[in-house]
């Protein structure tokens, strides 16, 4: 409480009734990017809806990975007001559990190794989900791991110590991982626990022969895009439902508003804490199996960018905010698809963190934030 | 039932309680009377574990809590109703008075907790969606004191109830305490109305600068000339 209070009244005051000198020139920036963003999304999708609907697809597909990593950054920032910056390695940590349970250990066939009358395609999909689960499970214990290391002794402290150390655990490991005994420094082709197949539509949908790709201007797509995306509204729902309907997550929103007087109803606010940090890193997990089977190269470097993109995405929605973290998401995927296809390929991270300056400038708060200074 | 006995809390540098001790008896109204800074809000806050005594031993029921985290003390049947109300103003009024039972794990028996609590106060289960900061002082005050019913204590620590409400508001609320404590919850008050904490108290502790400097029984305590002057303002 007296976090805000210390700062004097005046200042803010003085923002209010003196406009910083220039502020016109940022304005009419932004209105000029705006502007032409939109002419060239439009002049494109009169060129060319075919092909602007399926980079939308393809922006999805990204907005909804990002979305798992971005429901772990609000989450966590929601009850102790951290950037977990090492939230984007735990999804690479996710990424390569799934490689080494594929490639080393064939745990995708776990069901037909031991039951050999098992259907092959039976075997496939619980083989894959238990690799899924040995991902989000490895990615829960490691968050678990980091919270009780290297923050929870840092809760009383102020909040930059924290947030540095979060910088130091996602260096650490980054690099840790790279030594060649670890993960490997290399970029690592991905084995996939199922074969991803791809469909185009054209007055009927087909399946488009591997090798070879689909005809012109029609729209295709692969079933790791439905899984990404059946997946990522699942977990959106899953979370609203954890959130609104069980004791636990109440307990979460209680918490995060007020940790004193949580206690004081008996909520074991460190083990809710620690919950957070385990739900938001298994979905993480989950991502990171997701993005790996889509993009199929894999390295300890994976997690900085769609980490610190997801981040942009739960600051754009608004951070704190689950329901935003989803929308920001999609948004930072639509943003970066279309960069991609209509200004240059290397613009797309440049586009991703001129976002995040924007917000920062027009609305800090992002898209469903609640105003600051609004909790007493 | 609870034994406080030279207890001695520090913030930082600055001795806040100096070695005070008192107790609370089954089905008493004990009242903690003192000046703004004398160290009342910060004896509950150490009785719930939010705080942490130097020296000196807290025993309720037999056992010493004075090293417990806050959640077992609630478990313990201590509920603390803290300054200000302190309501969850982004979860509804039903899933403030739920969190009130968080500590209890019998669904049958909080939803009838829950239901008498709406007998109690009904103006809560008129409100039971809206959010809790919607309320106005008065129904946040009863929502406060209605969830720290919810776990069922046989101890209640009460903070300023009448903080910030109408004359007619804090007789209401005083009733309520005297309603409470009557079905048998023993309750620890704390006042700086210390009119209306003395006319519904049996015994009264006056608390100046961290120590205690007076006790006694309520109506004693509110006829000593000192007390009169000083905090009764006659």
């Amino acid at each position: 409480m007296p976090e805000k209070s210390d700062l004097p009244a005046a200042m803010s005051g003085i923002s209010r009734r003196r406009r910083p000198p220039l502020a016109w020139v940022g304005n009419g920036f932004l209105i000029i990017v705006a502007v032409l963003a939109a002419y060239v999304l439009v002049s494109n999708l009169a060129k060319n809806p075919i092909e602007f609907l399926q980079n939308v697809l393809d922006g999805l597909k990204l907005g909804c990975v990002y979305a798992l990593i971005a429901l772990g950054y609000t989450m966590v920032y929601g009850i102790v007001k951290l950037i977990n910056f090492a939230h984007g390695d735990v999804f690479m940590v996710g990424a390569f559990t799934s490689f080494y349970a594929v490639s080393q250990f064939n745990l995708h066939q776990w069901p037909q190794m031991l039951f050999p009358a098992i259907p092959a395609g039976i075997s496939l999909v619980v083989g894959s989900f238990t690799v899924i689960l040995l991902s989000m499970v490895v990615c829960t214990l490691l968050a678990i791991t980091i919270e009780r290391v290297a923050y929870k002794p840092l809760r009383d402290a102020p909040r930059i110590a924290a947030l540095i150390t979060a910088i130091g655990v996602s260096f650490f490991l980054e690099f840790f991982g790279a030594l060649q005994f670890v993960f490997s420094p290399r970029f690592i082709p991905y084995k996939s626990p199922f074969d991803t197949t791809a469909w185009y539509i054209q007055g009927g949908i087909h399946p488009i022969v591997s090798g070879q790709s689909s005809p012109d201007n029609t729209i295709s797509f692969s079933n790791i895009f439905l899984i990404i995306l059946v997946a990522s509204v699942l977990v959106q729902l899953f979370l609203q439902f954890l959130v609104r309907r069980t004791k636990i997550g109440v307990a979460m929103r209680a918490a995060s508003f007020d940790k004193p007087t949580a206690r004081l109803m008996g909520i074991n606010v460190d083990r809710v804490i620690s919950f957070t940090f385990a739900i938001g890193a298994a979905f993480a997990g989950l991502g990171g199996v997701l993005y790996a089977i889509a993009y199929a190269s894999i390295w300890t470097q994976l997690g900085i960018l769609p980490g610190l993109k997801a981040f942009v995405a739960a600051v754009l929605g608004g951070i704190g905010s689950l329901p935003g973290a989803f929308v920001g998401a999609l948004i930072m995927g639509q943003a970066e698809s279309l960069t991609m296809s209509y200004i240059s390929t290397p613009m797309r991270d440049a586009v991703a963190f001129t976002i995040l300056i924007i917000v920062l400038l027009v609305k800090p708060t992002g898209i469903f934030g609640e105003p600051a200074g609004e909790k007493a | 039932m609870l034994q406080v006995d030279n207890l001695n809390v520090y913030y930082g540098a600055i001795h806040a309680l100096q070695g005070i001790s008192f107790n609370v008896n089954e089905g008493e109204i004990v009242t903690l009377i003192g000046a703004n800074g004398a160290g009342k809000s910060t004896t509950l806050r150490t009785l719930s574990g939010l705080l942490r005594s130097r020296t000196g031993s807290i025993t309720f029921k037999g056992v010493d809590i004075s090293s417990m985290p806050a959640e077992k003390i609630v478990e313990a049947g201590i509920s603390h109703v803290p300054e200000g109300r302190k309501i969850f103003a982004p979860l509804s009024v039903r899933e403030n008075l739920m969190m009130g039972a968080y500590s209890r794990n019998d669904p049958a028996e909080i939803q009838e907790t829950l239901e008498r609590a709406y007998r109690s106060f009904p103006r809560l289960k008129e409100r039971a969606g809206q959010y809790g900061g919607t309320l106005s002082g008065g129904e946040q005050q009863m929502l406060a004191t209605a969830r720290g019913l919810m776990s069922k204590p046989t101890l209640m620590l009460l903070d300023e109830p009448s903080m910030g409400l109408s004359p007619i508001l804090v007789e209401e609320i005083f009733r309520i305490i005297v309603e409470i404590n009557k079905q048998g919850t023993s309750i620890l008050l704390v006042e700086q109305n210390a009119q209306m904490a003395l006319s519904v108290a049996h015994r009264a502790y006056v608390l100046e600068t961290g120590r205690i400097v007076l006790s006694g029984v309520a109506k004693e305590i509110a006829d000593n000339p000192q007390v009169k002057t000083a905090y009764l303002g006659v």
